[in-house]
């Protein structure tokens, strides 16, 4: 695989989740009733800071969870390895709550409809809204994003790469790599 | 893994990987919906030869608790010839498309047997005296719970451990997780030639419970005892059934195992029920959990096999 290109610096990961943030606040007028869900792996950092984006403007963070969604999977009878499984934490009641699911690439939009489900089984939301770093199209359900972090035009031989220091090391960044 | 008979061949690190999905699968029976659609499209078969419902319907509850199809296969003991018969109705049910196989039978290595013509993953609920691993890794997964690790602690194992399944799988499998297994009862219910580096064989119950951090009743069948060995119920309770002042020798923050159905006032005595050192219950629930994680392990991811 190659690299194609630099998309997103940290600084620009940064500025784009404070917007988001704002953006969350906004359409929910506050913070009140409102948790953060990160979907494993890479969701679940980015929901924590968007968290702390929240409670730095707010006073008080919302609650976080994570989700693995990996037994929602709707190919887990046709593939030939199998995923390891994440834990799911949740530790509030969900019914009472504005759920904003948050991860960082949405593409066919297959992850977001086992999030989808696995959140319904967890209670009753009020609602839920889709948080997304970067937006690389290709859908292939009826899923959109709420708040997105970068719109980015893709073709399906390429792939996004998110690197984030809590869970890969190193410096935050976004890069577009090219399949041969 | 490709079946679970028994646990020849598996190191530490392969129980943490099952005990580490079966802490997802306990997360999910924590849930309103306990129910998870992961393995939808699968089919699984329990196929028991030998009577037993607490296992059958762990196995079951399990599966169906992952969304896959459970066909329940319970031969009479009386009709069904071992041998050809077994393998005409595996071969059957195979036939009819189930993805995997647990069997359980009362002649030890009928599951090794079953294996050989399946042709589907297989898992062994129980043969004869032999093997019965999903039992032996609800035991460690319960006592992980309570102690997070099991290097450097003594269980002891009580009673009938010659004629026990349940015995044999934990003599695999608790001295590979780290843990010191003792191994009490009458002389003529021991196995004769048994040695390892973390296994020791005490006859006198006493002296096994000092320093145990828990101790695993087995049942006792009284047939067994007044028939073929010639021990009295009394004789046996004397000097090996457990009871609260025994138990109270292994400490207070000892734990106590049982496999169920328990005989009371034969193997352990009425006043241990509802004893807050009992981890029945709890046993019950961990069984879910691991074969939960046991079909996931099984079934998920093994596409290329099958093709």
């Amino acid at each position: 695989m190659k690299r194609k290109a630099r998309i997103l610096e940290a600084d620009e990961i940064h500025r784009a989740l404070v917007r988001m943030a704002h953006e969350i606040l906004e359409h929910n007028r506050g913070a009140a009733d409102l948790a953060l869900i990160g979907v494993h792996t890479r969701g679940v950092p980015l929901a924590g800071r968007l968290a702390a984006q929240i409670a730095s403007l707010e006073g008080s963070a919302p609650p976080v969870g994570q989700l693995d969604i990996t037994l929602y999977r709707d190919d887990l009878s046709e593939i030939a390895t199998q995923p390891v499984l994440h834990r799911t934490e949740v530790p509030f009641d969900v019914a009472t709550k504005h759920l904003v699911l948050v991860d960082d690439v949405l593409y066919t939009g297959r992850t977001s409809r086992a999030a989808l489900d696995a959140l319904i089984d967890l209670g009753r939301p009020r609602s839920i809204q889709l948080a997304i770093l970067v937006d690389r199209g290709h859908r292939e359900l009826p899923i959109r994003a709420d708040y997105v972090g970068k719109n980015l035009p893709t073709s399906r031989n390429e792939v996004v790469k998110v690197r984030l220091y809590e869970v890969d090391g190193g410096e935050d960044q976004v890069e577009l790599w090219e399949r041969p | 893994m490709r079946d679970l008979l028994d646990f020849a061949g598996w190191s530490k690190p392969d129980a943490e990987d099952l005990f580490a999905t079966a802490d997802v699968m306990a997360e999910v029976l924590r849930r309103p919906v306990k129910r998870v659609p992961a393995l939808q499209g699968f089919t699984v078969c329990t196929a028991f030869f030998e009577n037993s419902t607490r296992t059958r319907t762990s196995f079951e509850l399990a599966a169906r608790r992952m969304s896959a199809d459970v066909v329940s296969f319970a031969a009479g003991t009386s009709s069904l010839a071992k041998g050809e018969s077994l393998r005409d109705t595996v071969e059957t049910l195979v036939a009819m498309g189930v993805d995997l196989i647990v069997v359980r039978h009362s002649a030890s290595g009928a599951a090794h047997l079953v294996r050989r013509f399946a042709g589907v993953p297989v898992i062994n609920g129980g043969d004869g005296a032999r093997a019965h691993p999903t039992q032996a890794l609800l035991d460690a997964y319960t006592l992980r719970a309570h102690w997070g690790e099991l290097s450097g602690k003594r269980v002891v194992i009580l009673g009938d451990v010659l004629h026990s399944r349940v015995a044999r799988s934990n003599l695999e499998l608790l001295p590979l997780l780290g843990a010191k297994v003792v191994l009490c009862g009458p002389a003529n219910l021991l196995p004769q030639s048994l040695s390892g580096p973390n296994l020791e064989v005490s006859p006198d119950l006493d002296s096994a419970l000092d320093g145990a951090d828990a101790v695993m009743a087995l049942r006792v069948q009284r047939e067994r005892l007044e028939g073929g060995l010639g021990v009295s119920l009394p004789e046996y309770a004397a000097r090996y059934q457990l009871n609260r002042s025994r138990l109270d020798r292994a400490g207070p923050r000892a734990l106590l195992l049982h496999p169920g159905p328990m005989n009371r006032d034969v193997e352990i005595s009425s006043d241990l029920a509802g004893d807050p050192r009992s981890c029945v219950l709890e046993q019950v629930h961990a069984g879910l959990a691991i074969r939960m994680a046991v079909l996931y392990h099984l079934l998920v991811g093994k596409k290329e096999r099958a093709a």
